[in-house]
């Protein structure tokens, strides 16, 4: 390898596309406008940008690494393909029954998601495998072959076949796909044995339907893509980022299209376990506030955790179970409708709620001045003086405060017999107290406590809201890198190629079969490393084991990390001891005498990442004083504080930015609190130390 | 407003988020699919008088009002002197928890700094409790499991060995039980944990100032909502299956400035049999369709709930007194909403939804090996318990919800899990085409189920259903739902209740009630009639007779379908 490597991470957005690249230990960055009817418009033009400013050609660029929200918004605003599901006779309704429930007790007027396919884009053949993986009723060829040339008139693009237990035994499923490569051969067809391979039908059956319905679009797309970037001049491989946090390559991609969901915040979530490698950080609480969400995830031993499901397309005030539930894996965070632009008012019982609503980019916040009339969190943040009218966004948006004031008088302050600076501060206390439950509630299903843990903190409103929320969570110190405003991008440059194989097959540990466990991690192993040898010939490819275990008669398994020697040579005596450690830390206590048994098996392969730096921690040094300042609300102290403004780019690694203070830059402002005493480290990053945790 | 306005309204939140880690903990350790995969189950957080302050939103309504009630019990049984650090009270007293013995109530006081600050309480429904088995069929509770007064299950630290030897004694999976009670006393523990930790921070040594705060903005707002109705009186009733013959709820609804009295009066005495309700449940299922119609935002706690008076006279079905059997009085207490909504209709119109399936359509799997010829070697014994729905009313501007509980915030099971349980297999389980009633507005579907048996096994089948001979009515010219039908393959008839054979290769054939129509079918929009008839909810025979689509429309639209047309 003469040639030096040259990435370019790249993510899709709402709002903007990120283009980042990195030539040497030098960054460069350009952020343009989503362009949503030929997204490889603006990745043309950011590339462009960032090539300019970097001064190579885009021929020197040696991979290109891509994130995109283009697959989830395909799912939230239903613009997929035409798409059938070819399901068990008996079943034709498990994607709009759901479970059964509603997701609000209270609302007589409820209204359910409707699913993705409509009934009659859903049909059945006669088949059925039993829960022990085996035949009851054989899937007879005519049947399908009769069924296809039925579908076949009705015209689809895209098929998805979901099969009773059908992970434990996939060739009626396989049976179905040989049909229609025979009948239909410009059909895509989508397996829910291969596409999730996990128990529970509703989340399996709904995985497959959201992949077919997707693919179509997505393949085409990265179709395109591969195209306009090789016309621009490009003469390197592109490969994407998955939900999990790794990358796979776009022919994968373009196969699985589904594990692209939430991308760019899993890119974040790599970005911030960079950084906590960078300063040794074992705990790290990972938070990214943009315009309209926060995203909030815990970051273990410098690797984000992961789930195997997660719920996309909420529909309803963001509630649990008002989405779709897609069982992939992916990075285990929350997220929660609250960002800069999220829009606030009075309930019924005089309290202040925020969001989910959000203002958009269009009206804006009140103080955009384009004819919002509701306060939205950057309001409060204004009237609270965290933010610059003058100097909002590097100085491209000039901010109104008399709007902002008239808006938090009007929805809030009026009802509530406040001022404005009063509905401010209540405004900007609860969408912090609902980001802090949130971390609080994840925290708790982790075993966590966060008091333990450093924030990372990025994404253009979290700096604002970064050291009230330490203060709410007991969290002692976090930090802000730099770049944070395209934190998923330079994330991307940082994930290794994964992939994650699994499989829901149930062992109870009093019924051992070693030989049969042994076999299956083998398998698992193989079919991963196979994913990511793809991507890469020549790395080398690590394999982590994990299986998910419960007590028998338990509903909710547990992640269970096994090393590989343990997975190679499965012990139930050492599984059983390793499940009662993590079971304890969980919840406390362990019930004896129980039967525990493994339901998921999972390994993930992965290439190494080149060892983090450690940065060495810069000794606090001179005290910077600012001939600037201007009156901050301070929350915790419950009075405005005159605090000192410095600007980012000049302070100096060692420099130190005692609380109350603002830190100022184009993208973002860092808010110090009388609590906070910050350092700039060496590379950049802003270290804030808690001196007085909580008020 | 001052910023301790803010921090209490800061608190108010972080209780409310407190109780609900309280029973997200609850969901991830128990072990009854009752409360890990259908979510039957309750937490909330009270003060020292035994005031509810907060309620999680996870969990089912029937606990709502019992659980109010329920923490006062065990302050006056347990003695205020008796209470210390260290611990954990239970019951599962119908009466004075939440209305029959499968639901374990736990109760914890919460010590800071010395002193008590408050408590507690959770409460789930377990699978078993021994006796006769969850069914309808006990003469008195005796039959129906084990009585666990309210006592301490833990006194300072030490766990009363004696109770948990008997409890384990005396029902059929003692593991899992046991298993339960530990999961119930690890989720007040949690929420004990963040209470602490919240009192730290704010400082706070007692949570009067925070009551006070919950309680007073919670009447005041509850106040205003009822303020704001019309001052009436209105009455409403409806017939139902009943055990074996049928029951008539009858229920009087008086808006007064301050307060809705709600009566029971002309109700039908208790049942023979174990489809009785205690006056805890009822209040629940009372208050709970009041607070949907009139203040459905107001978090549910103390003074919320107050203002709704619920009374019925004793030894009616709806206030049926020790020892009437009581293990199903979910088949009556989820017909109460329903009830309620006929009379407030007449106060409130075009508010209220129609009727609809009403009780949850569960029922328990008891497998063995088969008694007639040779079974497998390896067979075994199986309990299954499912919760399944019907459909649910039409509302006055929107259709009922097909396959959805209502009033109960229950989840069904998924049939892979289920079949992983036991020998059972679920053959079908989908939507049941033209048994939501025709209106203007069409009731929620019901759904079909057929369950049978692996081979070399039978069962007996334990059945909850009503409706079979009460479908849910229209309203405001909408038509009935269709009702609830049960029989074995073979045609053999089946009853809607109680336990009964199902013999070595036979399935039984179920297919669950849909929810009324609203308004007049033929108002309907015609677009709706064709996108009903495309996606199958009704047949072409229903689109003409019911709705009056033209043979011609009915084909167009079939038509449209094998094209694959969206309609």
């Amino acid at each position: 390898m003469g040639k030096p490597s040259l990435q370019m991470g790249v993510d899709i957005g709402g709002t903007f596309t990120d283009v980042v690249i990195e030539v040497g230990p030098k960054q460069f960055s350009s952020k343009v406008l989503t362009t949503y009817s030929a997204p490889e418009d603006a990745i043309i033009q950011g590339m462009q940008e960032v090539c300019d400013q970097a001064g190579i050609a885009i021929s020197d660029i040696t991979q290109i690494i891509h994130g995109t929200t283009l697959a989830t918004n395909a799912l939230i605003e239903r613009r997929g393909a035409r798409t059938a599901l070819i399901t068990t006779q008996g079943f034709r309704d498990v994607i709009e029954m759901r479970t059964e429930s509603r997701f609000e007790q209270y609302d007589l007027n409820l209204i359910l998601p409707e699913p993705l396919l409509p009934r009659q884009h859903r049909y059945v053949v006669r088949e059925r495998i039993s829960a022990a993986g085996e035949v009851l009723i054989a899937l007879d060829r005519d049947d399908v072959e009769r069924l296809i040339d039925e579908i076949c008139v009705a015209g689809f693009d895209s098929i998805a076949v979901g099969l009773i237990h059908s992970y434990l035994n996939g060739a009626h499923e396989q049976m179905v796909r040989e049909v229609i490569g025979a009948r239909m051969p410009a059909a895509m067809v989508s397996l829910s044995c291969e596409v999730s391979p996990q128990m529970r039908e509703y989340e399996r059956f709904n995985t497959v339907v959201a992949n077919a319905y997707i693919k179509p679009l997505m393949k085409s797309y990265l179709g395109r893509l591969e195209g306009r970037l090789a016309q621009a001049g490009a003469k390197c491989p592109i490969f994407l980022m998955h939900s999990g946090g790794g990358i796979i390559s776009l022919e994968s991609a373009a196969e699985f299209p589904v594990r692209l969901v939430e991308s760019g915040p899993a890119g974040g979530a790599v970005f911030a376990a960079h950084i906590a490698a960078r300063y040794g950080l074992d705990k790290v609480l990972s938070f990214d506030m943009g315009g309209t969400t926060a995203k909030i995830c815990l970051i273990k031993n410098q690797s984000p955790r992961t789930s195997r499901v997660f719920e996309v397309a909420r529909a309803y005030r963001f509630r649990k179970g008002s989405g779709m539930p897609i069982s992939i894996p992916v990075i285990d965070m929350v997220e929660i409708g609250a960002g800069g632009g999220s829009l606030a008012h009075v309930d019924t019982m005089r309290q202040i709620r925020v969001g989910p609503q959000s203002a958009g980019s269009e009206p804006g916040p009140a103080c955009y001045g384009r004819g919002g009339q509701r306060p939205a969190v950057t309001d409060a943040d204004l009237v609270l003086g965290k933010l610059d009218a003058d100097n909002f966004a590097g100085g491209t948006i000039r901010l109104d405060a008399g709007c902002a004031v008239a808006a938090l008088e009007n929805a809030l302050g009026d009802k509530l017999a406040m001022n404005a600076q009063e509905a401010a501060f209540g405004l900007a206390e609860v969408v912090d107290e609902n980001m802090a439950n949130a971390a609080r509630v994840h925290a708790v299903e982790n075993g966590e406590d966060l008091g333990e843990y450093t924030m990372i903190a990025f994404g253009g409103a979290a700096p604002l809201h970064a050291a009230r929320l330490c203060e709410k969570l007991g969290v002692g110190r976090f930090l802000v890198p730099p770049g944070a405003g395209v934190g998923s991008a330079i994330g991307f440059l940082r994930a290794p190629f994964s992939f994650e194989a699994n499989r829901s097959i149930y062992m109870r540990l009093s019924d051992f079969d070693a030989g049969a466990a042994r076999h299956l991690m083998t398998e698992l192993q193989g079919e991963a490393t196979r994913f990511v040898r793809s991507c890469d010939a020549q790395a080398d490819i690590v394999a982590h084991f994990k299986v998910y275990m419960r007590y028998t008669g338990q509903g909710w398994e547990i992640p269970v990390t096994l090393s590989e020697e343990q997975a190679k040579a499965p012990d139930a005596a050492i599984f059983h001891q390793l499940f009662e450690t993590d079971y304890r830390a969980l919840f406390g206590r362990v019930v004896s005498g129980m039967d525990v048994e493994i339901t998921v098996w999972a390994v993930n392969a992965t290439t190494l990442v080149p060892p983090v730096d450690r940065i060495a921690l810069a000794r606090p040094g001179v005290d910077v004083t600012s001939d600037q300042s201007r009156p901050v609300f301070d929350a915790a102290l419950g009075q405005v504080v005159v605090s000192g403004i410095s600007k980012r780019r000049a302070l100096n690694t060692g420099n130190t930015v005692r609380g109350p203070a603002v830190i100022t830059e184009d993208e973002t402002t860092i808010i110090l609190p009388t609590s906070c005493r910050a350092i700039c480290q060496s590379d950049g990053c802003i270290d804030v130390q808690i001196t007085k945790a909580r008020p | 407003m001052t910023p301790s306005t803010v921090a209490y309204q800061v608190m108010w939140n972080r209780l409310i988020s407190v109780v609900e880690e309280q029973a997200q903990a609850l969901v991830r350790t128990a072990f009854s699919t009752s409360v890990r995969e259908a979510g039957d189950l309750s937490a909330g957080v009270y003060d020292v008088a035994g005031r509810m302050l907060a309620q999680a939103v996870t969990g089912t309504p029937g606990h709502v009002n019992a659980m109010a009630d329920a923490v006062p019990h065990f302050i006056r049984r347990i003695g205020r002197d008796n209470i210390r650090a260290g611990d954990v009270y239970i019951t599962n007293d119908p009466w004075e928890g939440t209305g029959h013995l499968h639901d374990i109530t736990v109760v914890t006081p919460s010590f800071h700094a010395g002193s008590l600050v408050g408590f507690f309480a959770c409460t789930a429904h377990i699978v078993d409790i021994g006796g006769r088995g969850f069914g309808a069929d006990a003469a008195s509770v005796y039959e129906e499991g084990l009585y666990i007064p309210i006592m301490k299950l833990v006194d300072q630290g030490r766990v009363d060995d004696t109770l948990i030897r008997i409890i384990r004694g005396n029902v059929r999976e003692p593991d899992q039980l046991v298993g339960d009670i530990h999961a119930l006393a690890t989720c007040n523990e949690i929420g004990h944990r963040r209470l602490v930790d919240m009192m730290g921070e704010f400082k706070l040594s007692n949570l009067a100032g925070i009551a006070d705060f919950i309680l007073e903005n919670s009447r005041r707002a509850t106040l205003e909502c009822i303020a704001a109705l019309p001052r009436a009186k209105a009455s409403g009733e409806m017939t139902i299956d009943g055990y074996d013959r049928p029951v008539t709820l009858k229920v009087q609804l008086d808006i007064q400035a301050d307060r809705i009295l709600c009566g029971f009066n002309g109700t039908s005495p208790p049942d023979k049999k174990g489809i009785n309700v205690p006056m805890v449940y009822t209040k629940a299922y009372a208050c709970y369709a009041l607070k949907c119609a009139i203040a459905p935002d107001i978090p549910n706690n103390a003074a919320s709930l107050a203002p709704f008076v619920i009374t019925a006279p004793e030894n009616t079905i709806v206030n049926a007194l020790h020892p009437a059997p009581v293990a199903l009085r979910h088949v009556i207490g989820h017909m109460i909403p329903d009830t309620v909504f006929a009379a407030l209709d007449k106060i409130l119109p075009n508010t209220v939804p129609a009727e609809g399936a009403g009780c949850l359509c569960n029922f328990q799997v008891s497998l063995r090996p088969r008694h007639d010829q040779a079974a497998p070697k390896e067979a075994i014994r199986a309990e299954v318990l499912t919760f399944n729905s019907g459909g649910s009313g039409a509302r006055p501007t929107l259709d009922g919800m097909n396959a959805t509980a209502f009033p109960s915030g229950v989840m069904t099971m998924p049939i892979e899990a289920t079949e992983h349980t036991g020998p059972v297999i679920i053959w079908r389980k989908e939507l049941r085409r033209d048994s939501g009633g025709g209106g203007k507005y069409r009731g929620g579907l019901g759904q079909y189920m057929e369950v049978g048996a692996q081979d070399g096994y039978e069962f007996d089948f334990q059945a909850m259903f009503d409706r079979v001979d009460h479908p849910a009515r229209g309203r405001d010219g909408g038509h009935n739902g269709a009702p609830t039908r049960i029989a074995r393959s073979d045609g053999t008839a089946m009853k809607g209740k109680g336990k009964q054979f199902v013999p070595h290769g036979q399935r039984v054939m179920l297919a669950f009630p849909g929810g009324a129509g609203y308004g007049d079918p033929a108002t309907r929009a015609r677009g709706d009639v064709r996108r009903d008839l495309a996606l199958g909810y009704i047949s072409a025979n229903a689109a003409m007779a019911v709705y009056g689509l033209t043979a011609d429309e009915v084909a167009e639209v079939q038509n449209a379908v094998k094209q694959g047309e969206v309609v």
